[in-house]
């Protein structure tokens, strides 16, 4: 088990390497240069600039500086955002992205499973039918559509929660919601699949032979059975709502860090752009350990290579 | 007179389909006594295992019961509602299915999987039913059960398997067991040992097994008495002895003589296919296949003539006034010897 964790982080290390260069020398491709008002500004002016970001080096000096910074801690600071850190940028921004996506997923995939799970145990009743139904329509309405209709009725209306802004849990109900419907609707859609099949196996038809009721036997049985598809999809669905939705926290003015993302894109700023595609990036790979780990634990043959026995 | 547990009475099942009513069972009645073992012997399609899942009340959503009863005891389980037979199956009315690859939940331990009848049914707790488990898995034969209760199915053979299969049907020490094909899926080497296991555990815990197969040859070792069905009616039943060696039937002539002997030089087969049941013959159902056919099993339906006090048989060949017709060589041999046996019997 430890030499095949230890297999795993090396090459997680080496993910993170690639993802890193490949960046970086992308980066580099795009057009135009981090200088909004670069028509205003004399040569020296640039030259200046280039010199205090080290933009005036040659492209693979810049390269190993960088990788340098990394391994240190240091992502650089920010050409956009007030000359700050990009790792405080991060630090400071990350909270309300993660906190809103973690509750999301959470939302989500529960009711997700509930759902789903109703709709297979009713499969091709009405009840089946709306499911789906339900399901096509939170995959396909944009977040941003559901978001300002919650806003409109819920907070605007009703004046259950607040509309927008960040602060105690109440403010984070409405984006929760807005984010969740994405995951709800797909996990619902797996579950449904991967039960029915589950359903029909032998082990179920045994269990009805015990005398468990119907809902028993989802629960024991039926559920944990059909959550390996689900798993493989939550976990790089997970790090994608952590690190951010630019719509959602536009629309609720959310201090969040895709926003900053985008615009890092926008305005050719490169170590936010490095920052937040690391983050992203490490957040993935651990993620899809973390996954295979959980596998092992919801299916007994599925044992992680070289754990002994 | 041994006691009657279950009486079946003229049980119709249909299976709706696209192409229209399948008529899967059509007038099956038999019964069983206790600590009896019945075998029903058929081959595929000829709803064997149709008639035990409605036994269980797990007849698939298309399915409907369209006539007859089914008494345990004195209630008919046709009557009873899904949350009743909830609490008679796994508890009064257990089975062992076919496969024991596929019969196991692959992410439970088997422990637990064994011990949920118990809890289910008896109101026991976790650590009981556990010690219960245990129990039921040194009694089927599972070598260092200690260790071996919190494994998960995919770390056990497939003869172990099946034998943990039964130790979840017997854990609520039923009246009745239903044994689906047990040994189907099984390497021969296993089949016996698992046939072995079930006599004994049957005098052990005192249940009345009903056997589904499509084997001859592991119904002789097993059962009391058997069942012959074909295409959705019993055609023939007796005792064991009755059926094996004095059978009546084209049809069981047509099964024992597939069956290989000592002395078989080739296998025989029984030629053509089952009816379709969509529109099952309105005569006798082996007709079609029937090398001693008459004009009238096209036509009317036989009914059972009475062979002795426990065995009949529906075949017209048994009318007083139908042709004397010569079985197959391999029947009169067993005829033979079922004189024998009879003569035996009478000293």
């Amino acid at each position: 088990m430890r030499k095949y964790l230890l297999k795993r982080v090396f090459y997680m290390i080496l993910t993170l390497f690639l993802v890193a260069t490949i960046t970086f020398f992308l980066m580099k491709l795009m057009p135009g240069t981090p200088y909004s008002n670069q028509q205003k500004m004399t040569a020296q002016q640039i030259q200046i600039m280039n010199e205090q970001y080290g933009l005036n080096k040659p492209m693979w000096m810049q390269y190993l500086i960088y990788l340098g910074g990394m391994l240190h801690g240091d992502l650089g600071v920010s050409f956009q955002f007030s000359n700050q850190p990009v790792s405080y940028l991060i630090a400071s921004r990350i909270g309300a992205s993660a906190q809103l996506g973690i509750q999301a997923m959470i939302f989500g995939v529960v009711l997700g499973i509930i759902i789903g799970s109703i709709a297979a145990v009713h499969r091709n009743t009405w009840i089946d039918t709306l499911c789906t139904v339900l399901s096509i329509i939170g995959k396909s309405v944009p977040n941003f559509v559901l978001a300002v209709l919650l806003q409109f009725y819920i907070a605007l209306k009703l004046g259950w929660f607040p509309i927008a802004d960040w602060g105690n849990f109440s403010y984070t109900v409405l984006p929760t919601i807005a984010l969740g419907v994405g995951p709800l609707a797909e996990t619902a859609r797996f579950i449904r699949t991967g039960m029915v099949d589950v359903l029909n196996s032998d082990y179920i038809e045994l269990a009805k032979a015990k005398g468990l009721s119907r809902y028993g036997i989802v629960y024991h049985h039926a559920l944990r059975n059909s959550l390996i598809p689900l798993v493989t999809l939550i976990g790089p669905y997970t790090v994608a709502l952590m690190t951010g939705s630019m719509v959602i926290e536009n629309i609720f003015s959310i201090p969040g860090i895709g926003e900053q993302f985008v615009k890092s894109i926008l305005t050719n700023d490169y170590p936010t752009i490095m920052g937040v595609t690391m983050l992203f990036s490490a957040g993935l790979v651990a993620i899809i350990l973390i996954t295979d780990i959980i596998y092992g634990m919801i299916d007994p043959r599925i044992r992680l290579s070289g754990s002994g026995d | 007179m041994a006691e009657r547990i279950l009486d079946v009475k003229n049980l119709k099942i249909d299976f709706h389909t696209y192409a229209g009513d399948v008529k899967a069972i059509r007038d099956v009645s038999f019964h069983l006594d206790k600590g009896e073992t019945l075998a029903i012997v058929g081959e595929s399609g000829s709803g064997k295992s149709v008639t035990t899942k409605s036994l269980m009340g797990l007849l698939a959503n298309n399915a409907e019961v369209t006539g007859g009863s089914i008494m345990f005891h004195d209630q008919d389980i046709l009557k009873k509602s899904e949350k009743e037979m909830q609490n008679i199956r796994g508890k009064d009315i257990a089975m062992i299915f076919q496969d024991p690859m596929t019969s196991l939940d692959p992410t439970m331990r088997i422990g637990q999987q064994i011990a949920e009848p118990l809890i289910k049914h008896k109101h026991v707790n976790k650590k009981k039913a556990w010690a219960q488990a245990l129990e039921l898995m040194k009694l089927v034969g599972i070598t260092d059960a200690e260790e071996r209760i919190r494994n998960y199915p995919h770390q056990f053979s497939g003869g172990q398997r099946q034998r943990i299969v039964i130790a979840i049907a017997l854990v609520c020490y039923p009246e009745i067991l239903i044994a689906d094909e047990p040994t189907t899926a099984l390497d021969v080497t296993i089949q016996a040992q698992i046939l072995e296991l079930m006599k004994e555990l049957q005098e052990k815990i005192d249940t009345s097994i009903i056997f589904i197969t499509h084997d001859l040859g592991v119904v002789a070792g097993m059962a009391d008495r058997v069942a012959v069905m074909y295409a959705g009616q019993i055609v023939e039943y007796g005792t064991v002895d009755e059926i094996f060696f004095n059978p009546q039937h084209p049809y069981t002539w047509g099964l024992l003589n597939s069956m290989p002997t000592l002395s078989s030089t080739k296998l025989e087969a029984i030629p053509g296919t089952p009816p379709d049941l969509l529109d099952p013959p309105k005569g006798d159902p082996f007709v079609a296949r029937n090398p001693y056919a008459m004009k009238i099993d096209a036509e009317q339906r036989p009914p059972f003539f009475k062979v002795s006090e426990t065995h009949y048989a529906a075949t017209w060949l048994l009318h007083p006034d139908a042709p004397k017709v010569t079985p197959p060589d391999e029947i009169i041999r067993r005829r033979q010897t079922f004189k024998d046996i009879m003569a035996h019997e009478a000293i």
